[in-house]
C-alpha cells in the first residue's frame, strides 16, 4: 500500500466511496450482465421497523435469514449504528445488504474526520440513496437492498425516518414505517398503535408487537427464539445518540407479551 | 554555450534542509505525552477552526506542525489509507507503525527528489492495546522516523521544552499532572498559555471505538486550574 495522494483536481475529496473508486478498489462489484436470470440461492433478511416517539426514534428488526424456503441463519443482525446519531436497518439480499452498510459507516465517520464536521441528517439520508440507486443493477438481478434509515435531527431537535425503493428514491416518514417482507404486517400493527408523542417504553412495546405480528405471518421473518435465547434487535436514537435495548429487556417484553396473550385467552 | 554549473550534493541537501527548518521554526510548537490512561496532545494553537491535531482512525491520532496546507494533505491522506485499509482488511488490522512508514517514505522521497521540501513536522500517536504499548512516532521534514514511548515535542526551537517536559514526566501520571506539564513546557519561562490558545485532544480509553476526543471549554479550564 502506497500513502493515497491525489493532485488537487483529481481529489476525491470526503467521499469514501469515490475514493476507492480513484484506488481501483471496487466497492460494488457486479455480478452478472444485465438481462440475464434472476440470482437464486442468496441469503435474504426480512421484517424491519421504525418509529418516531417523544425522545427521538425506535428501531427494530428480526434475526432470520432464509435462503429459498430454508432458514439459513437465525441470528443475523439487520439493524446497526450508522453512526453515533443515526440507525440504520436493512431488508434484501443478505450479502450486499451488510456490504452496503459497511460502506455506508465507513462513509459518514469518513466525511466526519476529512472534514471535521458531521454530515445533518438530510445528507447521511441522501448518501445511502446514492448508494442504494448504485446497487440498481443488481436489484434487477433480484438481489435488491431497501435500508430503513432513521436518526436524531440534533439541528431540529427531534427523530426523523427515511424509507427507500430499490431505485434510491428515498422519502421522508412523519411517524413510522417498516420494510422487507414482513413489513406490512408491522406497518399495521404499529399504525393500530401509534399516537404523537410516545415515550420510550410505549414505543419499544409497539416495535417489539409489530415485530411479533409479522413473524406471525410471513415465514421469513424470526419470532423471538425463546429455546436459544435470540430475540429481535432493538435500538433507541435520542439526543444522547445510538443505544442497543439490552438482550434482557428486549426477553422480559416478549415473555410479558406473551404471557398477556395467554391470560387473556387469545392465540399467542 | 553554458555550463550548468557543479553543486556538491552535500550542499544541496544542507540548503534543503536549511530552507525546511526555517520554515517549520516560523510555526510554533506542539507537545505529545503518554499518562495513565492514553495520550494526550497539545498545541500552542489560537485558532479554533484550523487544527493542527485530529483523529485518524479508532486508536491513532495524527498532529503537525510547519506549513499548514502540507500537513493537511498528509493528515487527510492518512486518513484516507486507514479506512481503506480497514474497510479492505478489519478494523484491527489498521495500525501506526505502517501508516507512521508511508509518512517517513513520502516525506524522504519528496526531500530527496523534488524542488521543495515538505516544511512539516508530524506526530503519529497510537494509543497502546493489550499487546502493543501506547507509541508516538515522530517523523520530520526529511523522512526521520523516531518512536518515543514517552513524549514527543514538535516543531522548530525545541530544547527548553525538551528539557522541561523530561524533569517532570513521570510514569502512569494522570491527565491534569500531564496537561499541566505539556502546557508549562511550551509556555515557556516568559509567558503563560490559556484555554483559549490551546488546542487539545485525548486518545483515551473509555471514549469507546473511536478513542479520540477534543477537549474544549470549561473542561480543559477545568483541567489546567
Amino acid at each position: 500500500m502506497t500513502l493515497p495522494l491525489f493532485t488537487t483536481t483529481e481529489d476525491p475529496g470526503p467521499d469514501f466511496a469515490g475514493l476507492m473508486r480513484r484506488l481501483r478498489v471496487p466497492a460494488h462489484p457486479m455480478l452478472a450482465t444485465p438481462g440475464s436470470a434472476p440470482a437464486e440461492g442468496f441469503r435474504h433478511g426480512t421484517t424491519v421497523v421504525a418509529l418516531r416517539y417523544a425522545d427521538g426514534v425506535v428501531m427494530a428488526g428480526d434475526r432470520r435469514a432464509t435462503e429459498g424456503h430454508a432458514i439459513a441463519h437465525r441470528a443475523m443482525e439487520k439493524v446497526f449504528p450508522a453512526d453515533r446519531y443515526s440507525a440504520v436497518a436493512i431488508a434484501g439480499a443478505a450479502g450486499p445488504a451488510v456490504e452496503m452498510v459497511r460502506l455506508f459507516q465507513t462513509q459518514l465517520e469518513h466525511y466526519e474526520k476529512v472534514e471535521g464536521t458531521v454530515l445533518s441528517l438530510e445528507g447521511k439520508a441522501n448518501q445511502l440513496g446514492q448508494m442504494v440507486r448504485e446497487h440498481l443493477p443488481m436489484a434487477m438481478q433480484g438481489l435488491a437492498v431497501v435500508p430503513l434509515f432513521a436518526g436524531y435531527d440534533l439541528a431540529r431537535g427531534t427523530g426523523r425516518i427515511f424509507t427507500y425503493d430499490v431505485t434510491g428514491g428515498h422519502y421522508e416518514e412523519t411517524e413510522y414505517n417498516a420494510t422487507g417482507s414482513g413489513g406490512r404486517d408491522a406497518r399495521t400493527t404499529v399504525k393500530l398503535g401509534f399516537r404523537d408523542g410516545l415515550d420510550r417504553t410505549a414505543a419499544v412495546e409497539l416495535a417489539i408487537q409489530s415485530l411479533y405480528e409479522a413473524a406471525d405471518e410471513d415465514s421469513a421473518t424470526g419470532g423471538p427464539d425463546l429455546i436459544r435465547g435470540i430475540y429481535p434487535l432493538v435500538a433507541t436514537v435520542t439526543a444522547d445518540g445510538f443505544t442497543a435495548v439490552s438482550d434482557d429487556e428486549v426477553a422480559d417484553r416478549f415473555a410479558a407479551l406473551i404471557e398477556r396473550r395467554r391470560t387473556e385467552g387469545r392465540q399467542p | 554555450m553554458t555550463m550548468p554549473y557543479y553543486v556538491a550534493p552535500e550542499q544541496v541537501m544542507k540548503d534543503r534542509a536549511e530552507y525546511a527548518q526555517k520554515g517549520i521554526a516560523r510555526g510554533r510548537s506542539l507537545v505529545a505525552t503518554t499518562y495513565a490512561e492514553g495520550i494526550v496532545i497539545v498545541a500552542d494553537n489560537p485558532s479554533r477552526s484550523l487544527h493542527k491535531i485530529s483523529e485518524i482512525y479508532d486508536r491513532i491520532a495524527f498532529a503537525g506542525v510547519g506549513k499548514y496546507n502540507e500537513f493537511d494533505q498528509l493528515r487527510v491522506s492518512g486518513i484516507r489509507h486507514a479506512d481503506t485499509k480497514g474497510y479492505a482488511y478489519s478494523r484491527e488490522d489498521v495500525e501506526a507503525r505502517s501508516l507512521a512508514n508511508l509518512y517517513a517514505q513520502y516525506l524522504g522521497q519528496v526531500f530527496t527528489h523534488e524542488m521543495k521540501p515538505l516544511e512539516v513536522e508530524i506526530l503519529v500517536a497510537e494509543l497502546g492495546t493489550g499487546l502493543r504499548e501506547p507509541q508516538l512516532y515522530h517523523i520530520a521534514y526529511e523522512g526521520t522516523i523516531t518512536d518515543e514511548d514517552r513524549f514527543a515535542v514538535l516543531g522548530g526551537e525545541t530544547e527548553a521544552i525538551v528539557a522541561a517536559l523530561d524533569q517532570a514526566w513521570r510514569v502512569d501520571w494522570t491527565l491534569p499532572e500531564a496537561l499541566r506539564a505539556a502546557v508549562g513546557a511550551l509556555a515557556g519561562a516568559d509567558r503563560t498559555l490559556d484555554a483559549a490558545g490551546l488546542e487539545v485532544a485525548v486518545l483515551a480509553e473509555g471514549n469507546g471505538r473511536r478513542a479520540f476526543r477534543r477537549l474544549v471549554d470549561e473542561e480543559l479550564e477545568g483541567l489546567l486550574a
